[in-house]
């Protein structure tokens, strides 16, 4: 669907020093209001999801930038792109759909590099409520940053210095006179599509739109008329005056993170997001980009209107720029591992779902999420092993709380036992838990986030009894060895949707799994003495969950494969690979029980 | 001494109720003092003055207090991290004033939690408390071993959500007996203990050693023991990811045979029962 087919879209046209600007205006125009500015080669259709999503809430501006989509161009193009008559237009769009509010604003790729201008200079200063800054460096923080390292040439300086000159090939190429322009109106302009489906994965549609050869040869100005003179004489003032949200994709091929290293010393008020995905977020990851977009710009009205600095109500927590305002939602919740997992992401600032059989517990969990920084949190009662529960589950978290951005099958049980003893019944309880569990969380919610198309991430409690063989643990090593295999054929499948699987193996960890185990061929009372005797040991190696929960995150932000978690866990995972032998040694052993 | 005791009557009682009211006052008035950027070694110095004035001269250990993660003991590893540092109070940080001053002989021993400003956090951990309070009560009341009820309490507080935050103290005691001490011209302390008390702790554990008891009320085998009577200064200590919250009071332990009477809370008139009875008033 294209801006203007979009509900409720108008169109007007806003005169600017000599040129026309296309400006496209969605929802009430009595909101406060948020303007989209897109970046090179592009057109205002890149918003088109974003400007959907939050033209709900508020008065949503998009415009072309001159000499792109269906604005005007200046004659001549050269010198007509400077940074001081981006800022004229800007302030004219402002002017003319917001005359008396500031506006936030919102720039991806050279539309953020103009808006740190706009976010700069004193002459826009009351016009801008709030700045987001997706996937644009400020010329003038980019020209100090090169100088400080040239200045101070550390090896890691020269590395960082090389490795964003190599990303930036692309700029030297568009310095060259005529010939970007012929490429783009010719061959580059018909294949560029196909370009962006396969190396950004892009998803396929109306964009880019059929102006895309003009937008890229005049944009090609966009770099002539500012790169060269703002890097060799960046300016010495350009502390920015509002608060700024900086989102980062971390697999953007063209800037590297480390560009804003010394941000905070330009702006007062930063608040830094990342977010796993390449260069075009606008297209690739819509739902997440409006979400932190409008929550921005909600914060800075509310913070305007006598609330707290928004930097100050941020979560403190641990990857807080990763998991904030995303969706969690963790099994086996109640307790132990799943517990200290939901409160780690409710620190990190995002929402999450308790699950588990215990309802108390869940709700319990719930409630003091949503003390420590979880802005939302809910308890849901289910059976992981109940294919029906969960799919019910699956329905209504869809439909009350969105698509899931992580999701971690944790619930599991114990069963020890020798094998001979063990009975069909008990077989069948902790695979329907262990193994069925796990299915049934990756079939349904790992299904809503490949539907989406929007990445995500799985993690699966295995345990480092998955490739720690033993006489004592046949059935629970069983399950868990499934869930690791499981996880890495899921892991290879989900790739290309950029779903990644984790598989944790935590090892001994002091929780309350052992005052729950089954013990396979022993009495109630031989049972009580065992599970009495194991909680013991696992309490005197005392080994906290919640460092388990801290490698979760860590799991999810880095997409690590199999996380073996406490030293027992890594040996085994060693020698499992360097000497297998040694471990079926140790499974021999009758544990000291 | 104390150990005579038979019920609320008892005359001694009324000096133990005198002296922990005392000391809940001075907590009260001090945190009432605390403000922004006030150290933890001035809070502990607020508190000593104010009893001084009062007349205590003698302790059963000096008073603590400890700001912000430091309530929930984060990162304790040896004993000396317990004393007062150079930590300032930030607004919405939860603090612990714990004291333990000796009037006229007797002796009490506190613990007041509180926060500077808003904190739901802080809040939810001290009403939670209170069923620590009640189940502790309960349990000494059914005669059981001392070191189940540790258990118990410990169970209570990882089904809330909580991780035991007194097993941080010196042999993980959940509380210890406190009983009344000779006044002396010169009452030294060393570590911040005074040294009459410790003697008489010291003796305590050496009778209770013979007799299969010991003062000290800990998750360990010598604490697998029924309640002994006596005076316990009770501590419960929750702890939740950087904000800990406790309350220390002195639990009457006898050896009559009324339920009622064989186990109860020396007095029901402090900050934090108060607090609780509000709350209901208002839910």
């Amino acid at each position: 669907m294209s801006l203007r087919d979009l509900p409720g879209a108008r169109e007007r046209r806003v005169a600017t020093g000599g040129i026309e600007l296309c400006v496209v205006e969605l929802g009430d125009a009595a909101r406060p209001t948020i303007v989209l500015v897109h970046g090179y080669p592009d057109s205002k259709e890149v918003w088109t999801q974003v400007a959907r999503q939050l033209a709900e809430q508020w008065h949503v501006v998009l415009y072309d930038v001159r000499g792109h989509g269906r604005s005007t161009a200046p004659v001549p193009l050269r010198g007509g792109f400077t940074l001081e008559k981006l800022t004229d237009d800007f302030l004219a769009v402002a002017d003319a759909v917001s005359p008396d509010r500031p506006v936030h604003v919102v720039g991806h790729d050279w539309g953020s590099v103009q808006a740190w201008e706009f976010a700069t200079v004193s002459r826009t200063e009351g016009r801008i409520a709030s700045f987001t800054s997706v996937s644009g460096p400020s010329l003038d923080h980019f020209g100090h940053w090169i100088k400080q390292r040239m200045a101070r040439p550390t090896p890691r300086r020269v590395g960082q210095l090389l490795g964003q000159g190599a990303k930036s090939w692309y700029v030297y190429m568009l310095h060259t006179p005529v010939l970007p322009e012929l490429a783009w109106r010719g061959p580059l302009g018909k294949r560029w599509p196909r370009i962006l489906e396969r190396l950004e994965k892009v998803p396929p549609g109306d964009y880019p739109t059929p102006s895309l050869p003009e937008d890229a040869a005049h944009g090609a100005w966009l770099y002539r008329d500012n790169v060269r003179s703002r890097l060799r004489r960046p300016r010495a003032d350009a502390f920015a005056h509002v608060p700024v949200q900086l989102i980062t994709p971390t697999g953007d091929i063209f800037l590297s993170e480390q560009l804003y290293d010394g941000l905070d010393a330009w702006v007062p008020q930063l608040t830094r997001r990342s977010l796993p995905a390449k260069h075009w977020v606008p297209r690739t990851r819509p739902d997440q980009l409006a979400s932190w977009i409008g929550e921005f710009a909600a914060a800075n009205e509310a913070a305007e209107q006598g609330g707290v600095p928004v930097r100050d109500a941020a979560p403190k927590g641990a990857y807080a720029d990763r998991f904030g305002g995303q969706l969690v939602l963790v099994t086996g919740a109640a307790a132990g591992i799943g517990r200290a997992t939901a409160f780690a992401f409710a620190e990190a600032g995002a929402r999450v779902v308790a699950v588990d059989r215990d309802a108390e517990g869940a709700g319990r969990t719930a409630e003091l999420a949503r003390l420590i920084g979880a802005p939302a949190a809910w308890a849901e009662t289910v059976d992981v092993s109940d294919e029906q529960a969960m799919e019910k589950l699956a329905e209504k978290v869809a439909a009350e709380y969105g698509i899931v951005d992580v999701l971690v099958n944790n619930a599991g049980i114990g069963v020890s036992g020798s094998f001979l003893e063990t009975s069909a019944e008990e077989w069948r309880r902790v695979l329907d838990v262990n193994l069925w569990g796990v299915i049934h969380g990756c079939r349904l919610f790992g299904k809503q986030m490949a539907d989406r198309g929007q990445g995500g991430h799985i993690v699966n409690t295995a345990s480092a009894a998955a490739y720690q063989p033993s006489r004592a643990l046949p059935a629970y090593s069983t399950s868990k060895a499934a869930v690791l295999m499981l996880s890495e054929c899921l892991r290879a499948e989900l790739a290309e949707k950029s779903i990644g699987v984790s598989a944790i193996c935590p090892g001994i960890v002091n929780t309350n799994i052992t005052a729950t185990t089954r013990f396979a061929g022993a009495d109630a009372a031989e049972e009580q003495r065992l599970r009495k005797r194991t909680s013991k040991l696992y309490g005197m190696r005392n080994y906290p969950p919640e460092k388990v929960a801290d490698a979760i995150l860590r799991a999810v932000v880095r997409n690590q494969a199999v996380v073996p978690v406490t030293p027992e866990s890594h040996a085994a995972r060693f020698l499992s690979r360097l000497s297998p032998g040694a471990l079926r040694a140790v499974a021999r052993l009758k544990p000291p029980l | 001494m104390a150990s005579r005791v038979k019920d609320e009557r008892a005359p001694e009682l009324q000096g133990f109720r005198e002296v922990q009211r005392l000391a809940y006052a001075c907590a009260e008035a001090v945190a009432a003092r605390l403000k922004p950027g006030v150290t933890e070694r001035e809070a502990a110095r607020m508190q000593r003055e104010w009893l001084r004035e009062r007349g205590v001269r003698d302790w059963f250990h000096l008073p603590f207090a400890w700001f912000g993660d430091r309530t929930a003991f984060a990162g304790f590893k040896v004993p000396l991290q317990f004393f007062p540092t150079d930590r300032r109070l930030e607004p919405g940080m939860p603090f612990i004033l714990d004291m333990a001053p000796v009037y006229k002989g007797f002796t009490a021993d506190i613990g007041y939690s509180g926060c500077l400003g808003l904190n739901p956090l802080h809040d939810r951990l001290l009403a939670d408390l209170e069923a620590h309070r009640g189940l502790i009560l309960s349990e000494v009341r059914e005669r059981r071993p001392l070191r189940e009820i540790y258990e118990d309490v410990e169970r209570l507080m990882i089904r809330q959500g909580y991780a035991n935050r007194h097993r941080a103290y010196p042999f993980g005691v959940i509380a210890h007996k406190v009983d009344r001490v000779a006044e002396r011209r010169w009452s030294p302390h060393v570590f911040g203990f005074g040294t009459q008390s410790l003697k008489g702790l010291l003796s305590d554990a050496v009778h209770g050693h013979r007799d299969g008891w010991s003062p000290l009320w800990s998750p360990y085998r010598f604490s697998d023991h029924p309640p002994q009577p006596g005076l316990w200064a009770v501590e419960p200590h929750l702890g939740f990811r950087g904000t800990g919250a406790k309350f220390e009071e002195i639990l009457v332990v006898t050896d009559s045979r009324d339920p009622e009477q064989s186990a109860f809370w020396l007095d029901d008139d402090l900050p934090h029962v108060r607090r609780w009875a509000e709350e209901r008033v208002a839910a």
